[in-house]
C-alpha cells in the first residue's frame, strides 16, 4: 500500500495534526511500509472466520439507574487550559456540528 | 538497612508484621536506593518522597494501634504514570499531559491504597506505552541495570528497571501486546500480563482498549502473585471487567510440575531468536521435563500474523482513544485562530512522533473504504488466534517459549526503524489478542551478561497454572535477579559485580 | 415561488429524530440529569472524557429503547453493539460520540399517521442508543456560532442518553412530516420516556429532502436540514426546502448533497457544511462496552407494561365511547385520555367529559401556557360538573365559571356552587313573580311577543335572567314567557 502526500494530509487532517512537510514525508514512506506489512491479515482470514472484538465474551453488562454525586464545578473545571464563568473556554468554533 | 531494599515482597511483608522493621524504614531504605542511583537509571518520572513517608508511618501508627492493615501493608511499590493519581501529575510520558492531575483515582490505584501498598512514585514509559524501549518517553530515557547502555525494555520500562534496580520490590505496568512480558525478560525479572479483565481498567490511560491489561512486576513469582491477588477482581465501573471471583493465584503455586503437561510452542522456537536466547530456552524446557513436566510440541499456525494483526488493531483504537487530547478540558493547549487550529496545534505539539505515527495509521485503517481490509480482517486474525491456542490448550495446560527473540538491546538501535520495533513484540503479541495470561520468568543470562525471558502461556484464567509452573522453574533454577556485568549498576550496599 | 401542489414533482422525505431520555442518570455515567443547572454542576470523570474513565449503560436507558422499538412494533435485535462515531468537536468530551451502527437495537417497524388524504404509513429503519454532547455558548456580538469571538463549553448535558429515530423515505410532504412527528411525539409521551419538548431541544427532528418528477423511480440528490424547533417550523422548513429545490431544477441548476441550517427567522434554509467537508466518522466497535442482547423474558416484561398507545386510545375513544374521529384525536393529542376515562369512570357521559376538555380546559391550559394535561382539574371534579349541567343546576355559563374556580384551585365544583350559591332558580313560584315583574316592565317588548314576533321573547329571557343574576333555569323562563304572553 503506497500512500501519496495527499493521503497523508487528509488522514492527518482527520486527525488533527498539524504536520510540517517532513513529517508527512517521513510518515508517507513509514505507513506505506507499516501497512504493506499489515496487509498480510487480509491472506490470513477468510470471511467465513467471524471477527473478534472482545477476548472474553461479555453482555448486558449495565449500571442500574441511581445517580451518584458529581465533581464540583471547581473540580470539573481544574484541569482546564482556559475556563470563563464556570465553562470551558474555546477559541471560535467555524461552522460545524450544531 | 540498605539490606532492606535486597528483599522481596513476601519477606518484607513477613518482618513488618513481626515488627522487627517498620514501614518507614522500609519506605526510606528504598528511597535511598532510588536517590542513589536513579539519575543514571532514570525509571521515575517523580517520586512520591512525602506521600510515601506519610502513607508508610500511617501504617506504622496503624499497625501499633492493632488496626487492620492490607495484606502488603507497607511494601513498596513503583506505579506506571499511566494510571490516574488523584490530585498528582500523570502524565502518561507525553507532553500533552505534562501538567495533567487527574481529579480520580484509578480503581487500581484504590486497590493498593486498600492493600496498604506503599507508592513511592510514578515511573517513566514510552509515551502512551506505544513503544518496546522507553525510548519514546516525552520526558528522558530510562537505562537497564543490567548494562546502562541498553534499553529497559518497554512500554513498562520504568517499572521494570526500577524493580531490577532495587529501587522496589513490587512494580505496575500495563501490557498491550508485550508491554509487561518484554521488558520484565530485558531486565532480569517476573511480569506478568494477567487474563484481559481481570484486572480493572478504570484510570488506566488507554492505549488500545481491547488488549490494555495491568499487571505486576516483581523479583519472584510468589511477589506477582501478591501483587495480582491485590489488584485483581470485578470492577463495577469497567464493563470488560470479568465478573466471575478471581482464581487463587497462590494456593497451589509451590506444587511443582509434576503431572503437568507443557506445551512447546514450535513456530516460536523455528527462527529470528538469538542463539542465546534459544540455548536458555532449550535448557529450561528441558528443565521443565526433569522436574516431571510433559512437554508436548504444539502449533500456533496463525501465530505469525499476530504483529500485522496488532499493528492494526491497537493503533485504530488507539486513533479513538487519543481523540480526547484536544486541548479543551486538560493538558496542553497551543493556540489556534479557531477551534481546529488550536486541536491540531496542540496534538502536534503534544504528542511524540510513535504516537502521531500510530495514530495516523489508525486512523487510516478505519477510515472509509479501508476498515473490512485493515481492523475487520485482523478481528479476523484475532478470531484465529485463538481457536489456535484452544486447540493448543486440548493437548496441553500451559505454553511455553522465548518472551522476545534478542536481549535487550543498545539505546538508539532500534528508533529509526519502527517495523523492526514492533517485530520485537512477536511472541508477546498473541496473548494479547487471545485475552489470555502470560508471564515472563528470568531463566539465565546470554553471552553479554543480559537476562533471557521465558514466557509461560496459559488459557483464559488460567493464572494458577502458569504460575505454578513458573514457581517450580524459579525454585529449580534459582537465577540472580542481581543485576551483573561490566556496565551494570551496581548492587545496594556495594559495587557492581 | 413554486409550491408543493405543483404536480410535476415529488418530495422524497425521510426524518430523523432525536429524543432525550428522562432517565435519572446519564447513558454511560452517574451523573444525575438536571436541566438547567449551573454549567459543569452534573459531570464526572467520565462524561468530562477525563484520560482512563470508562462508560458503563445505564439499564434504564436500554429499557426505554426496547419500550420504543416495542411501539413502533420494531424488531428488537437479540445482540446489539454500541459503535464509536469518530470526529472532532470541543462539546464532545471524548471527541467521538458512543453511538449505534450497523447493528442497532431496534430494527423495522412503522408508524400510522392521519393525514387529510387519510392514514399513512411511514416506515421505521431503525431506533438506536446513543450519548448526546455538551452546549456550547458562542460570545461575540452575533450570538451565534458564525461571527462568534470564541465559546463557552458546558458539559451537563453531555452524555445524557438519547433515542435516535429514523424513518424510511416514505414521507411525501410537509403535512405528513408535521403529523409523523406528533404522532411520534404522543408515543415518546405515552410511553413516559421523554418530555419530548421540541421548544427546548428534548425532541429534535432533522429531515432529509429531495425532489424528483412524478413517477421517476431514482430519488434526486438529498439535502439534509436541522434546526427545527416546532411542528410548525419543520413543516415550514420542508415547504422552503422543497420549493427550493424545484426553482434550482427548474432553472436548470444541480442540487448538491449538503447540510443546511433551517433560519427560523428567516423562513430560510442555508448551507451548514457540503459533502465535501462531511467528516468519515471511521465508526467501529466500542472496545470499552459489551454486547446488550436483552433476553425474551425482559422484552415480554416491557412488552407487558406498555401503555395505551396513541393509536389504539383514539380508536377506543371513538368505537367505544362514541367520540367523533376528530375530537377523539384531540383528546389523545393533549393527553387527555386519562382525565377522560377517568370522568367516564365517575358517571360522566363521554362526549359531554371530551367537550369541556377539549373546549374550556385546553382553552384555559393554553392561555396560561400550560400543557392541558398539566390543568389542575381531575376526572372525578369534570364528572361532577357534566353532572351540575346535567341536573339542570348549573347553566352552561355559570358552569364555565365554577370550572374556572375549580382550575384556580377553589374546590370541587359542588363544593364552588354551594358556597358562591349558584343554583340555578328552577322554583317556578319564585321564577313567576320575576316573570311578572319583567312583562311589566318591557310592555313594549311583552306586547310584539303577543303579537306574533316569537323572537322578541329572546329580550324577555334575558332580562329575567339579568333580574336573577343569572341563576334562573333559562328553560324555565322560556317556558313561562310563553304561557304567560301566548298560552
Amino acid at each position: 500500500m503506497a500512500l501519496s502526500t495527499d493521503d497523508v494530509r487528509h488522514v492527518a487532517r482527520l486527525a488533527r495534526l498539524a504536520l510540517s512537510d517532513e513529517e508527512v514525508e517521513a510518515l508517507r514512506s513509514q505507513l506505506s511500509d507499516i501497512l504493506a506489512y499489515a496487509e498480510q491479515v487480509g491472506e490470513a482470514a477468510g470471511g467465513d472466520v467471524p471477527p473478534t472484538s472482545h477476548a472474553y465474551p461479555l453482555a448486558n453488562v449495565f449500571r442500574a439507574d441511581e445517580p451518584h454525586e458529581s465533581l464540583s464545578p471547581e473540580e470539573a473545571i481544574s484541569t482546564a487550559p482556559e475556563a470563563e464563568d464556570g465553562r470551558f473556554r474555546v477559541p471560535k468554533i467555524v461552522g460545524g456540528e450544531a | 538497612m540498605s539490606e532492606l531494599v535486597t528483599r522481596t515482597a513476601a519477606e518484607l511483608r513477613d518482618l513488618l508484621a513481626a515488627g522487627e522493621v517498620s514501614a518507614r524504614e522500609v519506605a526510606q531504605a528504598h528511597l535511598d536506593r532510588i536517590r542513589a542511583t536513579d539519575g543514571r537509571v532514570k525509571a521515575f518520572l517523580k517520586v512520591l518522597d512525602e506521600q510515601a513517608l506519610a502513607h508508610a508511618g500511617d501504617v506504622d501508627r496503624r499497625r501499633a494501634a492493632g488496626e487492620p492493615l492490607g495484606p502488603l501493608a507497607g511494601v513498596p511499590l513503583a506505579l506506571k504514570d499511566i494510571l490516574a493519581t488523584k490530585g498528582i501529575e500523570t502524565t502518561c510520558a507525553s507532553r500533552i499531559l505534562e501538567t495533567y492531575r487527574p481529579p480520580y483515582d484509578a480503581t487500581v490505584v484504590k486497590r493498593l491504597r486498600q492493600a496498604d501498598v506503599v507508592v513511592l512514585g510514578k515511573t517513566n514509559m514510552d509515551e502512551f506505552a506505544m513503544g518496546s524501549s522507553t525510548e519514546n518517553s516525552a520526558f528522558s530515557k530510562t537505562y537497564n541495570p543490567w548494562d546502562l547502555a541498553r534499553v529497559p525494555g518497554g512500554s513498562s520500562g520504568g517499572s521494570s528497571a526500577a524493580v531490577a534496580a532495587f529501587d522496589a520490590p513490587l512494580g505496575i505496568g500495563t501490557d498491550t501486546g508485550g508491554s509487561i512480558r518484554q521488558p520484565a525478560a530485558f531486565c532480569g525479572i517476573v511480569g506478568v500480563k494477567p487474563t484481559y479483565g481481570l484486572v480493572s481498567r478504570f484510570g488506566l490511560i488507554a492505549f488500545a482498549s481491547s488488549l490494555d491489561q495491568v499487571g505486576p512486576f516483581a523479583r519472584s513469582v510468589t511477589d506477582a502473585a501478591l501483587l495480582l491477588d491485590a489488584i485483581a477482581g470485578h470492577d463495577p465501573a469497567d464493563s470488560t471487567s470479568i465478573p466471575e471471583a478471581k482464581p487463587d493465584f497462590l494456593a497451589g503455586i509451590d506444587k511443582g510440575v509434576q503431572g503437568l503437561r507443557v506445551g512447546v510452542v514450535r513456530e516460536f522456537m523455528a527462527e529470528g531468536m538469538e542463539p542465546g536466547v534459544r540455548a536458555r530456552v532449550d535448557e529450561a524446557v528441558a528443565r521443565l521435563e526433569k522436574l516431571g513436566a510433559t512437554v508436548v510440541d504444539v502449533s500456533l499456525p496463525h501465530a505469525s500474523y499476530g504483529v500485522a494483526a496488532y499493528y492494526l488493531i491497537a493503533p485504530s483504537e488507539a486513533s479513538s482513544n487519543l481523540s480526547r487530547y484536544d486541548g479543551v478540558r486538560y493538558g496542553l493547549r497551543v493556540p489556534g485562530e479557531t477551534a481546529e487550529e488550536m486541536m491540531a496545534n496542540t496534538r502536534a505539539a503534544g504528542f511524540g512522533p510513535e504516537v502521531k505515527r500510530r495514530i495516523m495509521i489508525g486512523t487510516y485503517a478505519l477510515s472509509a473504504g479501508y476498515y473490512d481490509a485493515y481492523y475487520a480482517q485482523a478481528q479476523r486474525v484475532r478470531t484465529l488466534i485463538i481457536r489456535d491456542f484452544a486447540e493448543a490448550y486440548a493437548q496441553c495446560d500451559v505454553l511455553v517459549g522465548p518472551t522476545t527473540p534478542s536481549t535487550a538491546f543498545t539505546v538508539g538501535e532500534k528508533v529509526d526503524d519502527p517495523l523492526a520495533m514492533y517485530l520485537n513484540d512477536v511472541y508477546t503479541i498473541p496473548s494479547n489478542l487471545a485475552g489470555a495470561p502470560a508471564l515472563s520468568l528470568p531463566i539465565g543470562l546470554d553471552e553479554h551478561h543480559l537476562p533471557v525471558g521465558l514466557q509461560v502461556m496459559a488459557p483464559v484464567l488460567g493464572e494458577p497454572a502458569m504460575f505454578r509452573v513458573a514457581r517450580a522453574l524459579e525454585a529449580d533454577l534459582a537465577f540472580d535477579p542481581t543485576p551483573r556485568g561490566a556496565n551494570a549498576l551496581e548492587t545496594p550496599g556495594g559495587a557492581a559485580a | 415561488m413554486s409550491t408543493v401542489t405543483e404536480t410535476t414533482y415529488e418530495a422524497v422525505i425521510g426524518l430523523e429524530v432525536h429524543v432525550e431520555l428522562d432517565t435519572r442518570t446519564k447513558m454511560f455515567c452517574s451523573c444525575a440529569i438536571d436541566f438547567g443547572g449551573e454549567p459543569n454542576t452534573r459531570t464526572c470523570p467520565v462524561c468530562l472524557g477525563q484520560p482512563g474513565s470508562l462508560p458503563v449503560v445505564n439499564r434504564e436507558a436500554v429499557a426505554a429503547a426496547i419500550k420504543l422499538g416495542l411501539a413502533l412494533g420494531c424488531r428488537i435485535a437479540p445482540t446489539s453493539e454500541f459503535h464509536r462515531k469518530n470526529y472532532f468537536y470541543p462539546d464532545m468530551p471524548k471527541d467521538y460520540q458512543i453511538s449505534q451502527y450497523d447493528v442497532p437495537i431496534c430494527l423495522g417497524g412503522s408508524l400510522r399517521v392521519d393525514t387529510s388524504e387519510g392514514e399513512k404509513v411511514v416506515g421505521i429503519t431503525r431506533v438506536h442508543m446513543e450519548e448526546d454532547t455538551g452546549k456550547s455558548l458562542h460570545v461575540g456580538t452575533s450570538g451565534r456560532i458564525h461571527g462568534a469571538d470564541y465559546s463557552l463549553v458546558d458539559y451537563n448535558r453531555a452524555g445524557i442518553p438519547l433515542l435516535e429515530i429514523v424513518s424510511e423515505p416514505d414521507v411525501r410532504s410537509a403535512e405528513e412530516a408535521k403529523a409523523y412527528l406528533t404522532e411520534l411525539r404522543a408515543i415518546v409521551l405515552a410511553l413516559g420516556i421523554s418530555d419530548a419538548k421540541l421548544e427546548e431541544g428534548s425532541m429534535r427532528c432533522d429531515a432529509n429532502i429531495s425532489i424528483r418528477p412524478a413517477g421517476q423511480a431514482e430519488y434526486g440528490t438529498r439535502v439534509e436540514v436541522k434546526n427545527m424547533n416546532s411542528v410548525r417550523s419543520l413543516g415550514r422548513a420542508i415547504e422552503y426546502e422543497i420549493a427550493r429545490q424545484i426553482d434550482m431544477v427548474e432553472a436548470g441548476e444541480r442540487i448538491v448533497q449538503e447540510t443546511r441550517h433551517w433560519n427560523e427567522d428567516a423562513g430560510t434554509t442555508s448551507t451548514l457544511r457540503s459533502k465535501e467537508e462531511a467528516t468519515d466518522y471511521r465508526y467501529f466497535p466500542d472496545p470499552d462496552l459489551v454486547a446488550v442482547a436483552p433476553d425474551s423474558a425482559w422484552i415480554e416484561q416491557i412488552r407487558a407494561g406498555l401503555p395505551e398507545l396513541p393509536a389504539q386510545a383514539r380508536t377506543r375513544l371513538r368505537d367505544e365511547l362514541g367520540l367523533p374521529a376528530d375530537r377523539a384525536g384531540t383528546v389523545v393529542g393533549n393527553r387527555l385520555v386519562g382525565r377522560l376515562d377517568e370522568a367516564v369512570a365517575a358517571g360522566a357521559s363521554a362526549p359531554e367529559a371530551a367537550n369541556w376538555l377539549v373546549n374550556e380546559i385546553t382553552g384555559w391550559a393554553v392561555e396560561r401556557g400550560m400543557e392541558p394535561a398539566e390543568a389542575p382539574v381531575t376526572g372525578v371534579q369534570l364528572a361532577e360538573l357534566v353532572a351540575l349541567v346535567g341536573d339542570g343546576t348549573l347553566s352552561t355559563k355559570l358552569a364555565r365559571e365554577v370550572l374556572t374556580d375549580v382550575l384556580e384551585g377553589k374546590g370541587s365544583p359542588r363544593g364552588i356552587v354551594a358556597e358562591r350559591g349558584l343554583e340555578q332558580i328552577s322554583d317556578t313560584g319564585a321564577l313567576e313573580a320575576i316573570v311578572d315583574q319583567v312583562i311589566a316592565e318591557q310592555a313594549d317588548a311583552a306586547q310584539r311577543v303577543r303579537d306574533g314576533n316569537a323572537k322578541a321573547i329572546g329580550a324577555l329571557v334575558g332580562a329575567v335572567m339579568k333580574a336573577s343574576q343569572g341563576k334562573a333555569n333559562p328553560a324555565m323562563v322560556n317556558e313561562l314567557l310563553r304561557a304567560r304572553l301566548l298560552g
